[in-house]
Parts: structure tokens; sequence; C-alpha cells
């Protein structure tokens, strides 16, 4: 498999819109192609080699090593292939792809995997708000895929997401699975005010006490088999479950019953 | 040829194409894992009179809950009928079973609906979840929640291997057929749908009776050798078969063979096998050719 390599060459001060970051538009490129695509800093447009070094020839195999804290929508979009980012990564990372794996050896901002309709994303440190989450003015956030977040997540982690799995082993700020349509968020942490609110359908799994808003209902304490099913299946992807959680009871919660009601929230009974 | 003094019959087996399943059954413990897995392959010996041949497989070392389970194979002659059997079975005798769960064990780009069938069962209550590119539901029950996969594998398979043991008497035949089940289930991908694994009332495609389409195989029955044309020589005194489905025919083929192996022992006269002249059966499984193998 082809590789190339991507070296901020220095700090950028405004925001860098470099979506064409993307295994999809770099495959059968050369590297002077790589170099010449366009990218924005800030209202002005310029060439990606302007801002990276770049070694190698496109290929589903990518490697961005720097600060790209600024720079925004890598991964977006995109269908296969892996980017590996050796450092912070901007907004809008992975927003809206479909395949593919995007592994970030840092922190993210804001809007990681926002509506993403498949493939998986891993952040080993933070991740801002909005993670899998829908756009303002969209209908649903994430629709398959599997995002991990290795440390803590912001607000509204999954808002509206309709499928896919969240997992979160830090802690998730407020909102978490707000109006969420159905899906899976794992909070390994500590979860924030009002999650679930206004979730449909889906599931919110708790691993700490959380304050519950007054439209959940307690239903019943029990083993949920898909859980099992669902944690070994992480263990083996390297998250860090232990055997209480596979043996552990859970109580379930319906909510929230101002929408549907058929969401759930399963808290570790050890919690 | 001869094995361990056998004669091993110059034959072979009429085997026939079937649509096979695997299934993995779960449950808290194995004692309720291998319950649902007795209920769900009962009355299920043969297409004739069962609607489908089911087996235990084997035990499962890792399952996808990482709960105790056991792999089950199931055969019908057609895929239409192996959507309905699964259906049955696994909404009767699976989802009826506490705290077990049951999943596709079997890898294929064709595959029918189950739990997309069961969840129906739910009344809307049931929960779908998407993991890995496979669907679950999760199916409300009174004891909690019923985990079932939406589709499963099937394949094309065979159903019908079978070989015969002809012993001097009952109890070295019993002993050589005991011995022949205890090796080839060990042998993944087949199983032995009859009772213990052994057949007494192997049949012929005949009767006398119009209402009747198989009839006892009086050429091989001991007591009527002085009444029919027999297969049998003068010291053989009980004949016993042991049937083999299997995933592929390389399955049956290796059960065939160990089987035999195990079966030539002291007081068995000859190992023989069932067939149509080769007119009816897609598969012929000769027993030289196997044991040569």
């Amino acid at each position: 498999m082809e590789k190339i390599t991507l070296r901020l060459k220095e700090p950028v001060t405004v925001p860098l819109e470099a979506e064409v970051i993307s295994p999809d538009t770099f495959q059968g490129k050369t590297r002077a192609e790589i170099e010449g695509l366009p990218v924005y800093c800030g209202n002005e447009e310029g060439r990606l080699g302007d801002f990276f070094a770049v070694q190698g020839a496109g290929g589903r195999e990518m490697v961005l090593e720097g600060d790209l804290s600024r720079v925004k929508q890598i991964g977006a979009g995109m269908t296969q292939g892996r980017i590996s980012i050796y450092g912070d990564a901007g907004m809008h990372l992975g927003a809206t792809m479909r395949g593919g794996e995007i592994i970030v050896h840092g922190n993210a901002s804001d809007w990681v995997g926002a509506e993403m309709a498949g493939g998986m994303i891993c952040i080993q440190g933070n991740a801002g708000h909005g993670l899998g989450g829908a756009y303002r003015g969209s209908v649903r956030g994430m629709n398959r895929g599997l995002i991990m977040v290795g440390g803590d997540a912001g607000n509204e982690v999954g808002n509206a997401m309709r499928r896919g799995v969240i997992v979160v082993q830090g802690n998730t700020g407020d909102f978490t699975g707000a109006f969420m349509i159905a899906g899976t968020i794992i909070a390994l942490g500590r979860l924030g005010d009002r999650a679930g609110a206004g979730m449909k359908r889906g599931t919110i799994v708790a691993f700490h006490r959380l304050q519950l808003l007054p439209t959940f209902r307690y239903d019943c304490t029990y083993k949920p088999t898909f859980l099992r099913l669902l944690l070994i299946g992480l263990r083996a992807r390297g998250v860090d479950i232990g055997d209480a959680y596979l043996e552990g009871q859970y109580l379930r919660y319906s909510g929230d019953l101002t929408t549907l009601g058929k969401g759930e929230i399963l808290i570790w009974e050890g919690a | 040829m001869r094995v361990n003094g056998v004669e091993i019959e110059d034959t072979f087996a009429e085997a026939f194409k079937m649509w096979g399943t695997r299934l993995i059954i779960t449950a808290r413990n194995a004692k309720w894992a291998m319950k649902a897995a007795t209920k769900m392959t009962g009355f299920a010996t043969s297409v004739i009179g069962c609607k489908c041949e089911a087996g235990i497989e084997g035990e499962i070392a890792e399952t996808p809950d990482g709960r105790p389970g056991l792999s089950v194979l199931l055969f019908t002659p057609s895929k239409k009928d192996l959507a309905k059997r699964l259906v049955e079975r696994v909404g009767q005798c699976v989802m009826t079973c506490p705290t077990t769960a049951c999943f596709n064990g079997l890898v294929s780009p064709e595959q029918v609906a189950v739990g997309g069938q069961l969840r129906y069962f739910g009344d809307g209550f049931q929960i779908s979840k998407l993991w890995d590119g496979r669907r679950f539901w999760r199916i409300p029950v009174m004891e909690g929640e019923f985990l079932v996969e939406e589709r499963f594998g099937i394949q094309s398979s065979v159903g019908g291997g079978n070989f015969l043991i002809l012993g001097e008497d009952a109890d070295a035949t019993l002993e050589a057929a005991e011995r022949a089940v205890e090796v080839m289930e060990q042998v993944p991908g087949i199983i032995l749908p009859f009772p213990g694994g052994v057949v007494r009332s192997g049949s012929k495609t005949s009767s006398k009776y119009k209402f009747l389409h198989a009839s006892t195989n009086d050429a091989f029955c001991p007591t009527l050798r002085g009444l029919v044309e027999t297969e049998l020589a003068p010291e053989v005194n009980c004949v016993l078969e042991i049937v083999i489905d299997g995933l592929d025919v390389a399955a049956v083929e290796e059960a065939t063979r160990v089987g035999i192996r195990a079966a030539s022992i002291p007081g068995i006269r000859r190992i023989s096998a069932g067939n149509y002249g080769g007119t009816l059966g897609q598969y012929q499984i000769h027993l030289h050719r196997v044991l040569e193998g």
C-alpha cells in the first residue's frame, strides 16, 4: 500500500480549510499534483504544498504530522483508506465520512465525525463538542460507523445520531445523546447534565451515577446480552473494558418520555 | 480392502444436495445453552418425517457474547424450507429458553432472515442494533431480552452421507457404532442427526403399500434373511447405519473416513454403504477412495 506523509511546515494562525486531505482525493495523484491541491487559509486560496511538506505519492495510507489543530475538515467525506495524525486535529475531522479509518495520536476539535455514515475514527486524546452529532439545522447526526475517544469529549456527543457507536473513555459534557434517533453511546467516564434529552430511541450506557432527567422512567435491573457483545467487540479494539462491566447488572431507564420514549439509559449497577 | 481385518465393501454412499446453516446458541451457562440446543435439534432426524435434519456440532470456545455456547447445524432440502425451519425452531426452542441468545455461525453471501422475522414478536418494542456490519435484534421477553441476529448464512450442503456396520451380534455392532460416533463428532462441519448418531431402521425407497414412499431395508434385516434376497452374510446378525450431514462434501468424507476406521473392530464382518445405484444423489462417497485419501 502506497503511503504518503504530510508534515506541517509551520503552525498556521488562521484556520486552514483542507477537505482535500483525504485518501479519496490523493489516490492516483503524483506528489506534484497533491502539492497543487487547493486549500483556503482564512479567505485566501493557496496550495497544499504551501503549508505541508509532502513525501510519497497518492495512496490509501496517509500520515499527517504537526500541530493540525487549526486544519479543518481532514478526511471529511472520505470513503476508504487510513489517515494517521501525529498531533492535534482541527474541526470537522472525518465529518460525513463513509468509510476508512482516522487515528489521531493527540486531541481533536469540534464536530469530529459529524454526520458520518461509516468508517472508524479513533481519537487517543480529547475531542471537542458535537462529536458524531448533527450540524445545526440537520435532521440527523452520525448514521453508522464507530467513534472511539480515549480522553474526554465536549457537549452534545451524538446529538441526533441515527446509527453507529460512540465510545468516550473519559468524561462527556452536557446533552450527551440529546435528540438521539438510534445508535449507541458508551460513556465510560462521567456524563454531564441532561443526557438523552429528547431522545426517541437509542442507547446511552453510563458507568457512573448521573442525574437523570425526570422524563426517564426506571424499568428494571438486568444483564443486557447485547451489551456484552458490544463491550467484547470494543475490548478487541483496545478499549479498556473491565470484567465487572461485562458481568455486571445494569439499571434500565426508558425515555425521553417527552418524545417517543423508546430510548434507554443503562447505568452499570456498580456505579 | 480390509481395515483391522474388517472387509470394506467397494461401494459408495449416495448423498444429496441440501441447504445448511450453522447457528451459535449461547446462554448464561453451558447447561442452558445445551437445553436450548437439544430442543432445537429435537425431532430432526430425517427430512422425510421431520422436515429438517439438525444436530449439535459442538461447543464453541469463543462466542460473540463471551458466554458458553454451542454450534448447531440444520439442513433442509431447499432454501425456502431452511428459512422456515430456522424461524420456527429458533422462535420456539431458543427464544423460549431462559438466558439464551442466538447468532449466525456461517459466513456466506447467501442469507435468510431469522431475527428479521422473529423481531415482530417484540410487538413494536424490539430494538435493532448494528455492530460490525451485522444487525441484531433485542426482543423484550418476560425474563429480560432475547438477542438474535437478523440474518443467518446458508450454503449448499450435503445430506445423507452414510455407512453400514454389519456385525456378528448386536453388542459388537453397537460398540463399533459408538466408537465411530465418538470420533466422527470431533469432525467440524458435520452432524449425525439420528439418536446417538446411529440408525437401526435404514430404509429403501419403495413399499408394498401405496401410501408409503419408504419402508424397511429388508435386504439388511437379519430377521428376514430367510424370506428376502438378503445382503447379509450368514454370520451377520445385526446392522447399524450412521448417517452424516455436512456443510460440504469434504467434511462428510472426513467423517466417513475416521468413522469407518473407528468402527473396524473385532466382531464386525463388513462395512458397506447405502446407495440407489447412483441414480438419485448428487454426491457419491466411495468408501475405498475416502479411506485411501
